[in-house]
């Protein structure tokens, strides 16, 4: 049999009827992920045509986009921006009741940003096929599954067929070479290789990343760069599922148990990409020299090195960006002051990104006047977080510890910048006014974030990790 | 919902030459807090549209525009990346527009304009340039033949995923197609349980 890729076993095993010229695939989705910003319309179109949700069991249901990170009041009511967002929550919960879909209410111990619950629960399985409406859904290929992102009317397809019409991608590989250096990490990764093929660069592709540096990532950094994936255009990026994989994913709520556990692991094996399989292109990025990376510009492809300077722009809309983020060309980034950190959202927001930069923050203080949101991903790392004592790290440094959700990641909660910030932030996207109108925001790593905090300027972290080495 | 259909029109453009403009741009996320999808035309491009007194901004391109006359937007390279928001498309059909070309178009951007009748045409970079340095100009977009003409001159052509193209001309909603499918579900549902 010829070669076959990860992305080619992932896509042949969920294909109900074959692509021709005249129509795309119909593909299955085993696992559709749904929250209250962009499932109103659907289940409203559902209910005009008098469909039913087809595998209620398939869907799985959270509140993360616009739900406030501020603690309910002390009559249980939870402080939303608008009213507005708040009913849609409410559309959300009776959308759910009605349909019977499984729904993590405010106050579940699972709730949580939908691409972080969706592994913690152990719903993320390697071979699935995952779609959510939101375009990060690419986080869950970290496992070896196919996960995109997709529209409203797509939600509404799923829910009524659990299906949907596809054209298969073309594939590229992209193998990371070498060991990153300490104070590196996957974050760092991702900004490298957007930087290299650029915002378009993934567009059409489903891309698997492999190499020495991903076996060596942990599930979580695999996860920060799969999520990121979409930030080169690529609505798809995997991993090779592996020993690490089926660690992660043993004993959670959902993963299989007793016999069924030790066949899937038998058969999630079988996924790897095979000997000699082709790719419609290949690109290797070395890691070893990587130093921790953030963005200057309005689009997560303008990345540099944090301790580098401001280039100059080539092109008038590079001229508008250098303005908009007020770099001047040969200007150092650790010069530029720093108005708000953020670390947070399905990029950044699982135990290790807060470990990470809890690292950097213990025993110290947050530059006065920086204001600082730490924003776990979910319950459960929230939970995780206390338990190790993080949070106190993040308190006493002069953070402010939330609730679980999107945050300042989408700034639709009332969590935002005011006009003119600079904010540090660890989620995904520097697109003007993403943070708040006229916010400026520069992508980094948590721990970038977490010293940049500190300095109350854009910091390198290599520093506060050799001084832990160092009295280690 | 039946899609409008859509076969040619022949219109004046609005041009926004930068490149990557995000679909945050097209619609902020305060907008995305409705539980519906009309009306969201007055969302559409609000930032650049407004400040933040909500008065008309000087500077606006799209000041002195006459939606009814404009309804070809013309886009720098990358046009749509970003969010999965459908409300992106929707805000831009509210407000006018049944086009957007660009000499590339976000995937998912693509994909969720498609379904809603507005239709997403990339073309060369050569005619891309050709429209960028055009503002204003009478194009003509055929879905039919699959051919953009500008000013009457110059004709190149453009390419239409056939199934979408098919839905678009006809005016077929392709829920249609996947719950004809059913059949081929059901059975694929037996076999892998
Ligand atoms: S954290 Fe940000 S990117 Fe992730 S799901 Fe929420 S809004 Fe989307």
């Amino acid at each position: 049999m010829k070669p076959q890729s990860l992305f080619d076993k992932l896509w042949s095993r969920h294909i109900v009827a074959y692509e021709t010229d005249e129509a795309p695939a119909v593909i299955y989705i085993d696992l559709h992920l749904i929250h209250e910003v962009t499932s109103p319309q659907a289940f409203a179109v559902l209910e005009e045509r008098e469909l039913k949700v087809r595998r209620p069991d398939r869907t799985f249901a959270t509140l993360d986009h616009s739900t406030p990170t501020l603690p309910a009041a002390s009559d249980g009511r939870r402080p939303f921006t608008t009213k507005e967002a708040e009913e849609q929550v409410a559309a959300l919960i009776r959308n759910c009741d009605r349909h019977g879909v499984d729904l993590l209410r405010l106050g579940d111990p699972r709730r949580g940003i939908v691409h972080v619950i969706g592994p913690e629960l152990g719903l993320t399985q390697p071979g699935k096929t995952i779609v959510c409406g939101d375009s990060h859904t690419s986080t869950h290929g970290a496992f070896g599954a196919l996960a995109f992102g997709i529209g409203t009317t797509e939600v509404g397809h799923v829910l009524a067929t659990q299906s949907l019409l596809q054209r298969k991608p073309k594939s590229m590989r992209v193998n990371f070479s070498g060991a990153v250096p300490r104070g590196v990490g996957a974050k760092d990764m991702a900004l490298a290789f957007i930087a290299e093929i650029g915002a378009d660069g993934g567009q059409g592709y489903a891309i698997e990343f492999a190499g020495e540096a991903i076996e060596a990532l942990s599930i979580e950094g695999r996860m920060t760069l799969c999520n990121m994936s979409i930030e080169a255009g690529a609505r798809v990026g995997i991993v090779a599922p592996d020993e690490k994989t089926f660690a992660w994913l043993e004993g959670r709520d959902f993963s299989p148990k007793g016999a069924d556990w030790d066949r899937a692991v038998a058969d999630w094996k079988g996924l790897a990409t095979d000997e000699g399989a082709q790719f419609d292109r290949d690109l290797n990025i070395d890691v070893s020299n990587l130093k921790p990376m953030i963005t200057f510009g309005v689009s997560p492809d303008a990345a540099a090195p944090v301790d580098g300077v401001a280039p100059d722009a080539r092109t008038e809309i590079e001229r508008l960006a250098a303005e908009y983020m007020r770099f001047t060309a040969g200007e150092r980034f650790a010069d530029a002051s720093v108005d708000r950190v953020f670390i947070g959202s399905c990029t950044n927001s699982r135990l290790e990104d807060l470990r990470a930069a809890a690292e950097v923050m213990r025993g110290r203080k947050v530059k006065r006047g920086v204001v600082t949101l730490v924003v776990p991903g979910s319950e459960a790392v929230k939970r995780a977080a206390e338990a190790e004592g993080l949070d106190r790290i993040f308190i006493e440094a002069g953070a402010q510890w939330r609730e679980p959700g999107c945050s300042m990641c989408i700034a639709m909660n009332g969590d935002k910048g005011t006009p003119g910030d600079l904010v540090v932030s660890t989620s995904n996207r520097n697109f003007v006014g993403r943070q708040g109108k006229d916010v400026r925001t520069v992508l980094a790593s948590p721990a970038t974030a977490a010293a940049s905090a500190i300095e109350g300027k854009i910091a390198d972290p290599r520093p506060y990790l050799q001084e832990t080495d160092d009295a280690a | 919902m039946p899609l409008e259909p859509f076969s040619k029109l022949t219109s004046r453009t609005l041009v926004l030459a930068q490149e990557n403009i995000d679909t945050d741009q097209i619609i902020p996320a305060r907008f995305l807090t409705t539980t519906s999808r009309e009306g969201l035309g007055k969302a559409a491009f609000y930032d650049w549209r407004y400040d933040e007194n909500g008065r008309p901004k000087n500077s606006s391109l799209f000041n002195g525009v006459d939606p009814a006359t404009h309804q070809i937007l013309v886009g720098g390279p990358n046009f749509g990346c970003g969010s999965s928001r459908e409300h992106a498309p929707w805000a831009l059909l509210d407000f006018g527009f049944r086009v957007v070309i660009s000499s590339d178009i976000a995937d998912i951007f693509k994909s969720n304009s498609l379904k809603n009748g507005l239709l997403p045409v990339s073309v060369d970079e050569q005619t891309h340039r050709q429209l960028l340095a055009a503002p204003g100009a009478l194009v003509t977009v055929d879905l039919e033949a699959e051919r953009v003409s500008i000013d009457g001159a110059g004709e190149t052509a453009f390419r239409i995923e056939p199934f979408a193209r098919r839905c678009l001309l006809d005016g077929v909603d392709p829920l249609g197609r996947l719950l004809s499918q059913m059949p081929a579900i059901e059975e694929y549902e037996a076999r892998h349980g």
